[in-house]
């Protein structure tokens, strides 16, 4: 369809230009939270992410060295140095009070109280000039707007998983997922099978039953459920919020859409095949082990896939299921307890947040094909 | 920590180990308590129809239950639960719905719901269908559709933490980390607290859902595209239609099917819609929608599960009409097949 019409060369820039905007609104946001993520935690809080490679611009506070540094020259007595420890930055601007932290530009000589003469030049070197000799330990208070070069850093990953419990978080939600994805496979697959190419009574409504249930909101499960667990867990004098409980809350959860999808893969094998084999003498039991499942394998996994970002992605269903203790809590939980507790901390809240999606994200583009495929069987063919 | 990494290790194994000793049990123990190897005739016939009889069920079994379980039994509890009082104990009638009709909170919620299901599921097919005709005409389509179907791998707590960053407010006068405050800015316009604004608040709360949907219903749609007879377009092309007539009066009606599925499945993740409202507002400021109402009122105070229950019935039967929809057209379509 692409080339069956000629176009203009402006009509052909101008899909490319469109593309690139719904490109970048797509892509941008996420790059936000990689880079700030990415970014030292002061400049976050001073500067934009896309500003993250020029240098920034921040107010800072510092105190001149007192009365032991002084020296006496020409009749004057001198305090020299320079304000930046490292060695490394640029002052713009400076003064003496909080007020007035930009009063004086870099390299100005400044008229303090009693005679005293400050300087504070753009590579960071100061002289503080007295006729009378300084006094004191505590030297004089400083403000200045200092340009701060670019820095990145990956300590906000250490402080987000190791001191922040996110670490703690991504093994939970690992503990949650990997069994909740496993599980309803080989009880779909079996039940695919059975919808798909054996006759028993009820089998249509069967179906029809798992079609309806494959849009019935999560609502309407949950309070039952939960007054069903919190009974169980009563009874048998066990903890009602379980590991084993949302296991098979996102088993049954999925089962419908499992069970639709792969019905539709699996009915749609050829029933040359299938016959042969019974005419061989095959069981239905051989017959799906041995050919049905191999042969599933692309659907299998397209299932396995969207179960495992299904999961890893809910919130929902952890909350109502899981305790908020740091041995059950999940990484989305734990997103959302942050939003609640370090609202402003954008380095622990973007860090967070990347380290919540990276995972999804590895999965999504290393089987792509594969999700899409199952996107198209799971959709399409019901309309 | 790792007696939980064990614990997970185990289940898979027991819960695998357990499906496959069950399937497989179960299968063996019906081939001896029917044999129809080395058994007479008449008899191994008998007992291979019995077989028959039993064995779908052997393989549904283990499904139903959990179905069972999971979600036909709380759909009908739930709607029990409705009627009854906050901790489930007396029957009370249409109180509940009664309340939820007099409650300022669950009426905003339904306002919001209708403007979510009026902008959401339009506003990611129209985009995704722009999308998809527009990427299949450019070299580096596939990498845009990737990217642009990215979103849909991330949870929507970190897509809220993404937008939360975008819409970050500072006073005026400060230097903006948003990037939304930060254009305004810098085109000389004041910043706003863009998720308290009443009314206006829902449709940046959306934009995260558009943003997260707009790729699935690119994929979709794109595949649908590419299904449309060659002729037909060509035909179009001969008669002298320009791009904007082959696109709505010969592309879009040959792909209406599609587009209505689309259209169906984010319908009904709208009315889910819950963990966006919980972790950017957490319905303040008039962005309450039901399905958050509904989680909220399940703990609020000790839980009320009547209220709950009513709330969430209230949801699914606003899904309803889609269910019976899809049920008729999966039933005809295999009507057809055989």
């Amino acid at each position: 369809m692409a080339n069956t019409r000629g176009k203009s060369f402006i009509g052909r820039f101008g899909v490319h230009i469109a593309v690139l905007i719904f490109v970048a609104i797509w892509t941008i946001p996420t790059l936000g939270i990689l880079v700030t993520s990415l970014r030292d935690k002061d400049q976050i809080t001073v500067s934009g992410w896309w500003t993250a490679l020029t240098s920034s611009t921040q107010t800072l506070a510092g105190r001149l060295p007192g009365a032991p540094a002084q020296v006496e020259r020409d009749g004057k007595f001198v305090i020299e140095g320079n304000i930046f420890e490292s060695g490394s930055g640029e002052v713009g601007a400076f003064g003496t009070r909080v007020q007035a932290p930009t009063q004086y530009a870099a390299g100005e000589t400044a008229e303090l109280n009693d005679g005293v003469t400050m300087q504070l030049n753009q590579d960071g070197s100061f002289v503080l000039t007295s006729p009378q000799a300084f006094e004191g330990d505590r030297g004089q208070r400083v403000y200045y707007s200092a340009l701060q070069p670019p820095s990145f850093t990956t300590e906000n990953y250490n402080t987000v998983l190791f001191s922040e419990g996110i670490g703690r978080s991504f093994l939970n939600s690992l503990t949650v997922t990997v069994p909740a994805t496993i599980i309803p496979i080989l009880i779909a697959a079996f039940a695919a099978y059975a919808l798909a190419w054996m006759r028993f009574p009820g089998r249509a409504l069967l179906i029809a039953a798992i079609i309806g249930l494959l849009v019935v909101p999560l609502q309407m499960s949950l309070i039952p459920l939960l007054k069903l667990y919190n009974g169980v867990g009563a009874f048998f004098g066990v903890p009602a919020k379980t590991y084993l409980g949302i296991w098979l809350a996102h088993t049954g959860f999925g089962l419908p859409f499992a069970i639709y999808l792969l019905r539709s893969y699996i009915a749609g094998l050829p029933r040359e095949i299938m016959e042969s084999a019974r005419i061989d003498g095959a069981s239905d039991f051989e017959i799906f082990v041995k050919i049905v499942l191999p042969l599933s394998f692309p659907v299998l996994a397209s299932f396995a896939i969207f179960q495992f970002l299904w999961v890893w992605n809910d919130l929902l269903v952890a909350m109502v299921f899981l305790g908020s203790g740091s041995d059950q809590l999940v990484l989305t939980g734990k997103l959302n307890a942050l939003l609640g507790s370090r609202g402003g901390d954008w380095e622990i809240l973007a860090t967070s947040a990347f380290v919540t999606i990276i995972v999804p994200l590895i999965v999504f583009f290393s089987l792509q094909r594969y999700f899409v495929r199952g996107l198209l069987a799971g959709s399409v063919k019901g309309g | 920590m790792a007696a939980q990494i064990f614990s997970a290790i185990l289940v898979i194994i027991v819960g695998v180990g357990g499906c496959v000793a069950y399937f497989w049990g179960a299968n063996k123990l019906l081939d001896l308590a029917f044999p129809s190897r080395g058994v007479a005739g008449r008899a191994a016939i008998d007992n291979l129809r019995r077989q028959g009889i039993v064995r779908p069920w052997l393989f549904v079994g283990p499904a139903l239950l959990i179905l069972t379980v999971y979600l036909i039994y709380p759909v009908v509890d739930t709607v029990r639960l409705s009627f009854m009082d906050r901790a489930g104990q007396n029957f009370v009638g249409l109180a509940n719905y009664q309340w939820a009709l007099g409650d300022r909170e669950f009426r905003t919620s339904i306002l919001n719901n209708f403007l979510w299901l009026a902008v959401v599921p339009a506003a990611c097919t129209f985009l995704g269908l722009i999308i998809a005709v527009l990427t299949d005409k450019i070299w580096w389509g596939n990498i845009a559709k990737s990217l642009v179907f990215m979103p849909l791998a991330i949870s929507f707590v970190g897509a809220s933490v993404i937008w939360k960053f975008i819409y970050e407010y500072r006073a005026e006068g400060q230097t903006q980390i948003g990037i939304l405050n930060a254009f305004i800015q810098y085109i000389g316009g004041t910043p706003q607290v863009w998720i308290s604004i009443p009314f206006w608040n829902n449709f940046f709360l959306m934009v995260i859902l558009i943003w997260i949907q707009t790729g699935f219903a690119m994929v979709i749609l794109s595949s649908a595209l590419r299904g449309i007879p060659e002729e037909t377009i060509e035909a179009a092309v001969i008669d002298g239609a320009n791009p904007f007539q082959i696109f709505w009066r010969i592309m879009v009606p040959q792909i209406w099917g599609t587009i209505a599925v689309v259209w169906t499945t984010i319908t009904i993740l709208v009315l889910k819609v819950f963990d966006i409202v919980l972790t950017m507002t957490n319905g303040q400021w008039n962005s309450q929608v039901l399905a958050n109402l509904m989680f909220d009122w399940m703990f609020r105070g000790g839980g009320d599960f009547g209220r709950g229950a009513a709330i969430a019935v209230v949801i699914m039967l606003a899904v309803v009409p889609i269910m019976i929809w899809n049920i008729r057209q999966a039933t005809r379509e295999s009507g057809e097949g055989h």
